[in-house]
């Protein structure tokens, strides 16, 4: 018996530029992504959703502050909130932090210069669905590719919450305590600015990202076993 | 009613375009210190009086032009209160 392909909604915004890739890796790694338009006022039938990388509503205001306010996000909310997993990969990370379904913000870079560039990660200790397949303390690379990056923690964030930090020297950005990812207290919500979606091909230079959307696709298709 | 938001990064809060913008007028000549950089959002509220301007564009800044965690703001209202 063949795996079953577990659904995966991958949003699309004005100005979205990294669906395609997120979508093909979801592919290759053996889910069936569905894109979603903003305007749509509910999800498909999905067992995960990703909110892709790019510049929604060219970054206006501050990055990721109106696509909150995108229909589809309100549905994305109510997942969430239901335990639906969800992952923001860069522009996807900022929307969910002015969504306040992660804790903090991102900002400028401290070098007000965009970045693009291979970053080497540390998997934290922390047992999360989305590092599932990866070991604590582990080192990862995967790409950036921001302008706005610069994570700045809430007062009294639980350092069970941020599960990837730059390796040390690495950071791109400035952002607070070298974080990359953080997760919402429940453990469903991930947000992180390095780019998994590019990073799945060693083709291409590193297969590492892989292994975070891998363990996404585990997450939804056994969430797809438990609702069918 | 025309109303002018002012935006800005809060005390304590890193601001890269503010300690850019010193570092320009420093090379410039000009003995400065401590520039930070916000924005201007100016409005046209249809509001009966400035009160409820006020608290419109309040509701506004809290959802939307400024994000508490890094951000205050302040609103400035033509007409008397």
């Amino acid at each position: 018996m063949t795996e079953r392909r577990p659904r995966i909604g991958v949003l699309v915004f004005p100005g979205s530029n990294d669906d395609g890739d997120a979508a093909w890796a979801l592919t290759a790694l053996g889910a069936e992504p569905q894109l979603v338009w903003h305007a749509e006022p509910e999800l498909p039938p999905v067992d995960a959703v990703v909110l892709p990388g790019g510049f929604s509503y060219g970054d206006y205001l501050r990055a990721g502050a109106i696509a909150r306010f995108a229909p589809a996000l309100s549905a994305v909310t109510e997942f969430a909130l239901e335990g639906g997993p969800v992952l923001g990969i860069c522009n996807g990370f900022q929307i969910l932090c002015e969504a306040g379904l992660l804790p903090g913000v991102l900002r400028p870079n401290a070098s007000l210069s965009f970045v693009c560039r291979d970053v080497s990660l540390v998997v934290e200790p922390a047992e999360t669905l989305f590092t599932a397949r990866c070991e604590p303390g582990q080192t990862l690379v995967i790409p950036v590719k921001h302008g706005d990056g610069c994570y700045q923690a809430p007062a009294g964030l639980p350092a069970a919450q941020v599960v990837l930090r730059y390796a040390p020297g690495e950071n791109p950005n400035g952002s607070d305590d070298d974080i990359a990812g953080v997760i919402n207290a429940e453990g469903n919500v991930l947000g992180l600015m390095p780019h998994p979606e590019h990073a799945v091909d060693t083709l291409l230079g590193s297969g590492d990202g892989s292994l975070i959307l891998a363990a996404l696709v585990d997450a939804a298709r056994e969430r797809s076993y438990a609702r069918a | 009613m025309r109303a002018t938001v002012l935006v800005r990064p809060k005390g304590g809060i890193l601001d890269p375009q503010g300690e850019a913008v010193e570092r320009a007028l420093r090379q410039l000549g000009f003995p400065v210190g401590d520039a930070r950089v916000g924005r201007v959002i100016d409005l046209e509220v249809d509001a009966a009086n400035v009160a409820e301007a006020r608290a419109e564009v309040e509701k506004m800044c809290d959802s939307l032009l400024a994000n508490p965690l890094i951000e205050s703001y302040e609103i400035e209202l033509e007409g008397r209160e």
